[in-house]
C-alpha cells in the first residue's frame, strides 16, 4: 500500500480539485482522506454519507470551581496565556485563551480548578461515490487544529486500506507549512506539489519543498493555471529540474474546473475530454509509474 | 481602527486585497499593512518596500541543567504537551512541541529547567511610498504559529499608535492562529469565492467570527464564476457584502506578476473605493 499526500502551501491552487480527481480516476483502489481539516471541502464532490461519526477530543480546558475557589490569586500569577482574570472580585478562565497547560491546576492550594478534555471535532468513515471509503472530519468552531486530528484522520485511512487490502491512501493535504502539514507528510511515499505561476505560488512553493525535503519523500510537481504567466511557468520547470522534482504536467487556466465544481463534480467526470481531464490522467499514470 | 483580512481558506484573494487596500489608502491616511499569515507570508511580494529593520523573535522553552537534576520526574508528569520526557537518566525537550507554559520550569523542585529563549521567526518593518509594512515570518519547521501572531500583534502595539489605520492580514481557517491574529481588532472582512467551496468555507468563517462576537462583512472575490448561493446566503444570514471583485483575466495575470491592481484595472479600484467607505459606515454604525 502506498500513501500518496497532496499539497500546496496555499490554497486556491485547485489542490482540493484535483486530489478529487484522483480519487474519482483511482477508484476503489485507493483509500481516500481528507486531511485540509480547516477547509474540508472534498466532501462537496464526492458525495459522503457521513457514516460513523466519532467524537475526536485535543487537548484540554481549564474551569475554576467558583466554591471551592478562596480568590487567593496563585493561578493567574503562572498563567502565561493572560487567560485568567480577576472580574468582580472572582478569577476567572477564559475559555478561548486557555492554552490548556494545567499549570494553574498544579499551583491551586485549594484544588479548585478542574482540566477537561476539549471536544474539537468529528471524525467520519464515509462511503463515496466511486465506491470506496473515506476518512474525513469537522473541526469545531475556533477549535485548535494542532495536527493530532490530521494524524487521527490519515492513520484511520491507513489502517482501512491494509485491511481491504487497498493500493493507495489519497490524503488531500493541510495548508501552511506548520503543525498540520508537518502530520500529512509524516510516512507518506510520494507528495504531490500543486502550484500555480504567480510569484506568491514560487514563493510558496519553494517554502513548502524545504519542508517536504526534511522527510525526504519523493515529490512529483503540478502547475495549475500554467499559461497566466507562461515565464514563470518555465522557471517553475527548471527549479523542478534541479531539485529532482519529478513534472506532473501543466494545466490551463480553465473555468470549467469551477463549473463542474458548481456542478457537484470533479472536472474528470464532468468532461472526461477536456484537456485538463486529459492532463490529470496523465499526471494520475506518472504518480502510479513512479510508485511502481 | 484595525481591521483583519481573513478567508476561511487560503488562497481567496486575501493578499490582493489586503495589500491593495493598504498601498489605496496610504495615500491619504497613516497606514500600517501587517502580514500575519506567518506560515505564507506574501504581501512583501507585492510592496516591494525599503527594509527599516529586523526583529528577531523567540519563544521560551526549557533548558536541562543535568547537575542540578534529582530525576524526580515532575517535569514530565507536568507538561501536558509531551515536550519533556524522561529518558533514563536524561530529560529531554523538543522545542517544536513546547507551548511555553513554564509549568516544567516553575514546578520543577530544584530549579533544573530554565526558561532560554529560543528563535522562532523573524519580525521586519518595510517603508513602502507612504506606507509602513510589517511582515511577520515563521521558521521553517517551527510548527507553533500562534506565538508569532501573538508577538507581532505586540509589537505593532508598541510601534504604531492609534492614529494608524491597522490592516492585518490574517492567516487563513478557523483555528488558533486566526483567533490570535483576529483578537483586538474591530472589524473582520472575509473573503470568498462564489463556489460551492467558497461558500462552505464561509460558513465556517462566519460561525467563527460571531463565536468570537466579532462585527464581519464579506467580500466577494472572482465575482462571476460559480454560482448565487454566497449572495443567498448572505442575505439570509443578514451580512453585508462589502464589495464585488469581478473575475478577470487581466486581474489574475497582475496577479501572477506580482503587480497592484487598483491603479491598474478601474473595475477593481472602484470596488476598493466602495469597500473601503462599506468598512468605515460599519465600523462607525452604533
Ligand atoms: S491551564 Fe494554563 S493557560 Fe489555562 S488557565 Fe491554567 S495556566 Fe492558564
Ligand atoms: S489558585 Fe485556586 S484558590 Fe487561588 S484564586 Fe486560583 S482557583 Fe482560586
Ligand atoms: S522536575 Fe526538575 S529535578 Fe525533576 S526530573 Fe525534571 S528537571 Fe529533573
Ligand atoms: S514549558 Fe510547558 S509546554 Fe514547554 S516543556 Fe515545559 S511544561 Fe511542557
Amino acid at each position: 500500500m502506498k500513501e500518496i499526500v497532496v499539497i500546496s502551501g496555499k490554497g486556491g491552487t485547485g489542490k482540493t480539485s484535483i486530489t478529487a480527481s484522483f480519487s474519482v480516476l483511482a477508484g476503489r483502489d485507493a483509500i481516500l482522506a481528507d486531511c485540509d481539516v480547516d477547509a474540508a471541502d472534498m466532501h462537496l464532490l464526492l458525495e459522503p454519507d457521513f457514516a460513523n461519526p466519532g467524537d475526536f477530543y485535543s487537548g484540554e480546558v481549564s474551569e475554576i470551581i467558583e466554591d471551592k475557589c478562596t480568590q487567593c490569586g496563585e493561578c493567574m500569577k503562572v498563567c502565561h496565556f493572560d487567560a485568567i482574570s480577576l472580574i468582580d472580585a472572582k478569577h476567572r478562565i477564559d475559555p478561548v485563551s486557555c492554552e490548556g497547560c494545567g499549570y494553574c491546576t498544579h499551583v491551586c492550594p485549594e484544588n479548585a480548578i478542574i482540566s477537561r478534555e476539549l471536544n474539537v471535532g468529528k471524525c467520519f468513515v464515509s462511503s463515496v461515490k466511486t465506491g470506496t471509503k473515506m476518512v474525513h472530519a469537522r473541526l469545531g468552531v475556533a477549535a485548535d487544529n494542532s495536527g493530532k486530528l490530521v494524524a487521527k484522520v490519515k492513520n484511520e485511512a491507513k489502517e482501512l486500506a491494509v485491511k481491504l487490502g487497498k493500493k493507495y491512501v489519497l490524503v488531500d493535504g493541510s495548508p501552511g507549512i506548520g503543525c498540520p502539514v508537518t502530520s500529512s507528510l509524516t510516512g507518506a511515499d510520494f507528495v504531490v506539489l500543486v502550484t500555480e505561476p504567480s510569484v506568491s505560488g514560487v514563493h510558496d512553493l519553494k517554502r513548502l519543498y524545504e519542508l517536504v525535503k526534511k522527510f525526504r519523500i519523493p515529490a512529483g510537481c503540478i502547475i495549475n493555471k500554467a499559461d497566466l504567466n507562461s515565464k514563470t511557468s518555465q522557471s517553475i520547470i527548471d527549479y523542478l529540474k534541479e531539485e529532482n522534482i519529478l513534472y506532473l504536467g501543466s494545466y490551463k487556466y480553465d473555468l470549467a474546473f469551477t463549473r463542474a465544481m458548481t456542478e457537484g463534480k470533479t472536472i474528470v467526470e464532468w468532461d472526461g475530454a477536456n484537456s485538463i481531464s486529459l492532463s490529470i490522467k496523465e499526471s494520475w499514470e506518472k504518480i502510479k509509474e513512479s510508485l511502481l | 481602527m484595525k481591521i483583519a483580512i481573513a478567508s476561511g481558506k487560503g488562497g481567496t484573494g486575501k493578499t490582493t486585497l489586503s495589500t491593495n487596500l493598504s498601498v489605496f489608502l496610504s495615500e491619504t491616511e497613516k497606514v500600517v499593512l501587517v502580514d500575519l499569515d506567518v506560515e505564507e507570508p506574501n504581501s512583501g511580494l507585492f510592496i516591494q518596500g525599503k527594509l527599516l529593520s529586523e526583529h528577531i523573535q523567540y519563544k521560551e522553552i526549557p533548558e536541562w541543567v543535568q547537575e542540578a537534576c534529582t530525576l524526580c520526574g515532575e517535569c514530565q508528569d507536568v507538561c501536558n504537551f509531551n515536550a519533556v520526557i524522561q529518558l533514563g537518566d536524561s530529560i529531554m525537550v523538543f522545542p517544536e512541541l513546547c507551548h511555553s507554559c513554564h509549568a516544567c520550569s516553575g514546578l520543577c523542585p530544584v530549579g533544573a529547567l530554565p526558561m532560554k529563549p529560543k528563535e522562532i521567526g523573524l519580525i521586519r518593518k518595510y517603508k513602502y511610498n507612504n506606507l509602513d509594512f510589517v511582515e511577520s515570518r515563521l521558521n521553517i519547521g517551527e510548527e507553533q504559529s500562534t506565538q508569532l501572531i501573538a508577538n507581532t500583534n505586540h509589537f505593532t502595539d508598541e510601534n504604531y499608535n492609534n492614529d494608524y489605520i491597522k490592516l492585518f492580514d490574517s492567516p487563513p481557517g478557523t483555528s488558533c492562529p486566526v483567533i490570535e491574529a483576529t483578537k483586538g481588532v474591530d472589524y473582520v472582512v472575509l473573503i470568498t469565492e462564489p463556489t460551492p467551496f467558497g461558500l462552505h468555507d464561509l460558513k465556517l468563517a462566519v460561525d467563527t467570527m460571531r463565536d468570537l462576537n466579532k462585527k464581519f462583512g464579506v467580500v466577494i472575490n472572482r465575482y462571476g464564476i460559480g454560482n448565487d448561493d454566497v449572495i443567498g446566503y448572505c442575505e439570509e444570514e443578514n451580512i453585508s457584502i462589502l464589495a464585488r471583485i469581478p473575475n478577470r483575466r487581466d486581474i489574475a495575470e497582475l496577479y501572477s506578476r506580482g503587480e497592484l491592481l487598483y491603479d491598474k484595472v478601474p473595475e477593481f479600484g472602484s470596488e476598493i473605493i466602495s469597500l473601503w467607505n462599506n468598512i468605515r459606515k460599519e465600523v462607525e454604525a452604533e
